[in-house]
């Protein structure tokens, strides 16, 4: 660890947490049908949109309209994005011939950029043609995301008022989001990596011949515009299979920052704008403080295990100087590299800028944690929101009866049915978590993916199967991922943890919205200040985390005390 | 208040104690334990591994392990049942006193309500609602009922606990009676309301038996809780098998349930229904009867609480308060003059002023024996003494000025005008035709009511005084007394309409009252506390009866209902923060074969891994037993006001529910090892 290691954390998380104070403003202007700077605009397109498609936008959604609503929209854009990868060796844009995907490939990709996953069972390079690259999947870049922002706002909306009917209108989120927020920073945003040298061309592939003789393919795409939205709407998809560890994706540690930044920007800006919409900022800071603390903790542990470097590497004779070094890019170095990867873990994004399967055992359980928990810290654009909502509703309940009142979040009581859908929502994650991994490690079509034996092995199943249930994408590269059994295993994983979480967290704002919203009083449960807050923690990890020590302990505790006892699988 | 059942009954009293032993075997009926889905997922876990020990012992394979496991695991059964029967059985306790009250005698039924002479005789628990019965002098009262027809004084004492016996009559709202009360004098015709099996004892019974106990609210969502996490850790732990299998770890079944078990939150579930009974039988302790435990959950959740000024915040009646004599009189003086002109007020308001003037100014005169007493009459709204050619008088401003000579001096007046103000009534008082200066009654407010009210608005909770004083008099009072709102010349349908108003913007209410005409806002109320004094239609409507029928008690049944919300909260919080330490008790122990480095996590440097699974699993299990004081007992309340009673809990509860366990197994873990078990 150096300090200057500490200093490049410490500006991107302040960089971070600084901008999403505005960026909540904004957003909350935004989703309260408030004027914004860009609305002169693009304000005449929105109309035009409501106006093609037939949308009042002024009627509310009941929550049952609403989730029906988003799970069609999405049902639909799965079957087309279906359909392009199957018949991408037709379709234009297609200068390299890539064949068409095999339908169970097609099915797994189909559902990881539908759910805002962004899983990558194929290899970008050699399996997908530019036009299935940007009108297929950056179209869901933007389409996953917003969709996220979208049902959180509803649930957000709940909160907002007495015995309310309605949670919006879906198609009014979808689009404002879209159009005033994910394209206008992905153009500037692109506009920047463009300059540092990140190709936006629809040319073949480049041949160079290098100094050794011989020649190289050089892969070449339409790559600015789609790294800006894969890190601001926290997908993950790299255009490359190196993702943000290739120069093309990611030349620079400025660019490094800038998307570092990206894909936390939105996950900080929401809880402060849930503050914004529901008239009490300091319920939005609340929240926002747990996402942060968790992030922090999580960005130090595992630059502090990387930094520390392999012990048994050290012994071999490899100085400990720069740390674990094995995956990372001197581009970035150690503390750069711990940050991205997690905060891409933490975000529900899965870019990577460095090798997780090279991390050390530590250092690659700080990541698998982070998805095992939830995605809250600060977790996906919209999805991180909704998932500290149930936690919070969680540690009301289970805190709040201290205090002798039935519980009550933001004025809104919470009983039996509110509980019901939250341990519905938590036990789906835990159920394809574990279940999949458990099953996957016996089966033996599960274990012929592995590259690795022993616990590392072990790590890699359980990390695949976290990754696809909480969303992630990211993935410990060890891993075969195109096979029957993970295909559609984490394929079913992905759409299972987007939606069968989703439909019961919208039910759950539909109920709160129908109550009476409470003025507090002295005999209200506080759900701000620092015991709030530490309280949240707590929960989030014991109700979130716990019950994955055990396999954990497994995976990555094993190989940790093993290799510091020095032992090799 | 001395009542029968009021009576403590000893937290661990010995005949209560052996029956809950008894009990404990018999609700191990795994039908009834489904209701209960953390202990019955014990009771599968420990049937399973019974089976397994018995497997192990016909093949001559070790098996000391596995018994020992399902032993333990079957007490933490037992100690959850026990904990439950032993709630049960001092409700039982309590129910035994009622049930000697309980009349199966012989009633005279009436066919016609003004023939009193022909009765049938009828088997009391034959009675139906409708019928009319003949109680006289000595009788029991059959049933439940309204009067119809005459008056007469009854012992109630079976129900309050009260001796001094209290006059019943037909209308009004003292027309109500319970069955098993006793006739002491004189007569009534009533019309049975109950039919059998459904009176006001009979409810009283089942509620204190926890035999009718439905799940309340609260409790159902806490369930849904507790279930969830046992899903969860049902699947942590199942799943487990694939992880083992592909480490290599061998894991045996008692090693599974060992975990299982003591990562599913068996302390909370196993005291829950015990906490919910304790609930009713405090209040019962506290003479109030709840018709269901909701009730008792919605009075912590009160936001607002509805007081009748008289009898709960004031005396009742004025007393009096002060003296401003006229210019030219001493205090003295006008303190004689007044006690004089009481001598012949025996209202509790005249008696009143000769207690302040002794007190005050040490003036005690006795009547001359020639006195003339001119008494206090509604009519004259004057009282006074003539003797030896003196006269005194104090009375109604208005009556004295019109005896009195010359005008008003204008101290007089602006003193009338001052305590007028202060919504007190002002008296003139007048000696020999002279006007002396004013004297002020006042509705004395209970001493330390108003810290109470200070209390709880700490709760969280608003305080409305309800009167039917005009806004000036009710406003005086209502700073004085410290509430934070009133209603004014109320009327019943006032109180209704505030009741919704206050329901309208998502507020529990909670009030009494005991008039027919309360029985509307009664009913509309989330906590409707009836005085037992009251009317039928009254105790009809509430969702309490105060069998003391003290308005005051309110508050404490709110203390109560968050009392209970707070010990569930409690333990609830105590039992998942357990589960750190467990994973550091098993998890090393069970995997440290095939990852001998993983020993690291023993933090708690337990001897060998199977008696720190043993250890974990008999914490697990004492727990329950040693947290039964605290579930029945409660978790005290304490007014300071959410913030701080979180911080307070969750230090406790949350902060020492992590650590208590590390002591713990580590202790247990000693003691195995300092007797070779295990070792």
């Amino acid at each position: 660890m150096t300090l200057i290691g500490w200093a490049q954390i410490a500006l991107v998380l302040a960089l971070v947490l600084a901008s999403a104070f505005p960026l909540a403003r904004y957003m909350a202007v935004l989703f309260s049908g408030g004027r914004t700077l860009l609305t002169p605009v693009l304000g005449p397109v929105e109309r035009g949109f409501y106006a093609v498609a037939g949308v009042d936008p002024r009627r509310g959604m009941t929550w049952r309209e609403y989730a029906f609503a988003l799970i069609m929209l999405n049902a639909l854009h799965f079957v087309v994005l279906y359909a392009i990868l199957r018949l991408q060796d037709v379709l234009p844009f297609n200068p390299q011939h890539v064949p068409a995907m095999s339908p169970r490939l097609a099915f797994n990709t189909a559902a990881s950029f539908v759910t805002n996953t962004n899983w990558q069972a194929y290899v970008p390079e050699s399996q997908i043609s530019y036009g299935a690259q940007m009108f297929g999947l950056t179209v869901h870049n933007f389409l996953s995301a917003a969709t996220g922002i979208a049902a959180a706002v509803a649930v957000i909306r709940a909160f907002t008022g007495s015995a309310l009917e309605t949670l919006g209108n879906f198609y009014v989120d979808l689009t404002r989001v879209t159009l005033y927020l994910l394209l206008p920073v992905c153009v500037v945003a692109g506009a920047i990596l463009l300059a540092a040298g990140v190709p936006e061309t629809l040319s073949a592939y480049a041949t160079a011949t290098p100094l050794d003789g011989g020649s190289q393919t050089i892969a070449l795409g339409p790559v600015a515009f789609q790294e800006a939205i894969k890190e601001f709407g926290t997908n993950g998809g790299g255009f490359f299979n190196a993702n943000s560890a290739h120069p093309f994706e990611n030349p620079s540690a400025l660019t490094n920052v800038l998307e570092n930044w990206l894909l936390l920007a939105i996950p900080f800006a929401l809880p402060l704008m849930l503050g914004h919409l529901v008239g009490e900022k300091k319920q939005g800071r609340s929240l926002y403080y747990a996402m942060a603390i968790l992030l922090t903790l999580a960005i130090a542990g595992t630059y502090a295990a990387e930094a520390g470097g392999n012990p048994l590497m050290t012994h071999a004779g490899v100085s400990a100087s720069m740390g674990n070094m094995e995956g990372k890019d001197v581009r970035f170095g150690v503390a750069l590299s711990s940050a991205f990867n997690t905060s891409a873990t933490g975000t529900s994004t899965g870019a990577v800028n460095s090798f997780t399967d090279s991390y050390t055992p530590l250092g690659g359980l700080i990541p698998m944690f982070l998805m095992q928990l939830g995605e809250v810290t600060p977790g996906g654009v919209g999805s991180g929101l909704y998932t500290i909502v149930v936690f919070a509703l969680l540690s009301v309940f289970v805190a709040g009866l201290m205090v002798g009142r039935t519980p009550e979040y933001l004025g809104k009581k919470v009983q039996a049915r509110e509980i019901k859908l939250s341990m519905l929502a938590v036990l789906i994650l835990t159920l394809f978590i574990l279940g999949g991994a458990g099953a996957s490690l016996v089966l033996p079509n599960g274990v012929s993916s592995l590259s690795n034996a022993g616990p590392h092995g072990l790590s890699e199943m359980l990390y695949a199967w976290s990754s696809a249930t909480e969303n992630n994408g990211s993935a410990m590269a060890g891993l075969t991922a195109d096979t029957p059994l993970l295909d559609f295993g984490l394929g079913l994983a992905m759409i299972f943890g987007r939606f069968a979480f989703l439909v019961p967290v919208l039910a759950i704002a539909g109920s709160l919205a129908a109550k009476p919203k409470l003025p507090p009083s002295a005999g209200t449960f506080p759900t701000t200040g620092p015991l709030f807050v530490g309280l949240l923690v707590g929960v989030i990890i014991i109700l979130g985390g716990l019950q994955f020590m055990p396999a954990d302990a497994l995976g990555p505790m094993a190989e940790h005390f093993s290799m510091r006892a020095g032992k090799v699988f | 208040m001395a009542t029968a059942k009021a009576d403590t009954i000893a937290l661990f009293d010995r005949t209560i104690i052996l029956r809950a032993m008894g009990d404990s075997f018999a609700k191990l009926n795994p039908l009834s334990l489904m209701r209960n889905p953390v202990i019955f997922v014990t009771e599968v876990v420990a049937a399973l591994t019974t089976v397994i020990g018995i497997e192990a012992l016909i093949n001559h394979t070790p098996a000391a392990f596995a018994i020992a496991v399902a032993i333990w695991l079957w007490l933490t059964v037992l100690f959850a049942t026990f904990a439950e029967a032993v709630a049960e059985g001092r409700g039982r306790a309590r129910a035994e006193s009622l049930r000697a009250a309980r009349s199966d005698t012989m009633a005279k039924v009436l066919a016609n309500p003004k023939d009193r002479a022909s009765v049938k005789q009828v088997p009391a628990p034959d009675l139906r609602a409708g019928d009319l019965v003949l109680v006289e002098t000595n009788d029991l009262i059959p049933s439940d009922g309204e009067i119809v027809d005459g008056v007469a004084s009854v012992n109630e004492s079976a129900i309050t606990g009260e001796s001094a016996p209290v006059i019943r009559e037909t209308g009004g709202d003292r027309s109500a009676v319970t069955g098993g009360t006793q006739v002491v004098s004189d007569w009534l015709v009533i019309r049975i309301t109950a039919d059998p099996g459904n009176t006001f004892i009979d409810r009283m019974i089942k509620l204190v038996e926890g035999a009718e106990r439905r799940k309340t609210p609260n409790e159902i969502a806490l369930d849904i809780l507790l279930a969830g996490l046992t899903i969860i850790f049902l699947i942590a732990v199942v799943t487990l098998v694939g992880f083992a299998k592909y480490s290599a770890t061998p894991l045996a079944i008692p090693v599974l349930a060992a975990l299982l078990v003591t990562l599913i939150p068996t302390t909370i579930g196993g005291l829950l229904s015990a906490i919910g009974i304790a609930g009713m039988d405090r209040l019962i302790r506290f003479n109030v009867v709840a018709t269901s435990g909701r009730a008792v959950e919605a009075a912590g959740d009160v936001d607002a609480l509805l007081l009748d000024k008289t009898g709960t915040i004031t005396f009742g009646n004025r007393m009096a308060a002060g003296l401003y004599p006229v210019p030219g009189v001493s205090e003295r003086e006008l303190a004689e003059a007044a006690a004089y002109a009481s001598l012949g007020d025996e209202t509790p308001e005249g008696r009143s002023i000769l207690t302040f003037v002794r007190d005050r100014h040490g003036v005690a005169p006795s009547a001359p024996d020639d006195a003339q007493i001119i008494p206090f009459t509604a009519n004259t709204r004057v009282s006074g003494v003539d003797s030896g050619g003196r006269s005194w008088r104090k009375g109604a401003v208005d009556n004295i000025l019109k005896q009195a000579t010359g005008a008003p001096p204008a101290a007089l007046t602006q003193a009338v005008d001052r305590v007028s103000r202060a919504g007190s009534t002002p008296l003139a008082v007048m000696a020999d035709g002279r006007l002396m200066g004013v004297l002020e009654l006042k509705d004395i407010v209970k001493p330390g009511i108003r810290d109470r009210f200070a209390e709880l608005r700490r709760m969280g909770i608003r305080t409305v005084m309800v009167t039917g004083d005009n806004k000036v008099t009710a406003a005086a009072i209502a700073t004085e007394a410290g509430v934070d709102d009133f209603l004014a010349e109320a009327t019943p349908q006032d109180k209704l309409d505030y009741i919704r108003r206050t329901q309208a913007e998502g507020r529990l209410v909670a009030m009494c009252g005991d008039g027919t005409n309360d029985a509307p806002a009664l009913a509309q109320a989330d906590v409707g506390v009836a005085m037992q004094t009251g009317t039928q239609a009254a105790r009809e409507a509430g969702n309490m009866v105060d069998l003391d029928s003290d308005p005051t008690k309110l508050i404490e049944i709110v203390e109560i209902g968050k009392q209970l919300l707070i010990t569930r909260g409690s333990l609830t919080t105590f039992s998942i923060a357990n589960d750190i330490s467990k994973y550091f008790a098993i998890l090393p122990a069970i995997f440290v074969a095939t990852y001998p480095e993983l020993g690291a996590l023993n933090i708690m440097r337990l001897s060998t891994p199977q008696s720190a699974i043993m250890s974990a699993v008999i914490f697990n299990a004492l727990i329950i037993v040693a947290l039964v004081p605290l579930a029945l007992r409660g978790v005290k309340f304490r007014a300071v006001g959410a913030a701080a009673l979180l911080q307070r809990n969750l230090l406790i509860y949350g902060l020492g529910g992590i650590v208590a366990p590390f002591v713990g197994i580590k202790a247990i873990d000693m003691v195995l090892t300092a007797f070779h078990f295990f070792a």
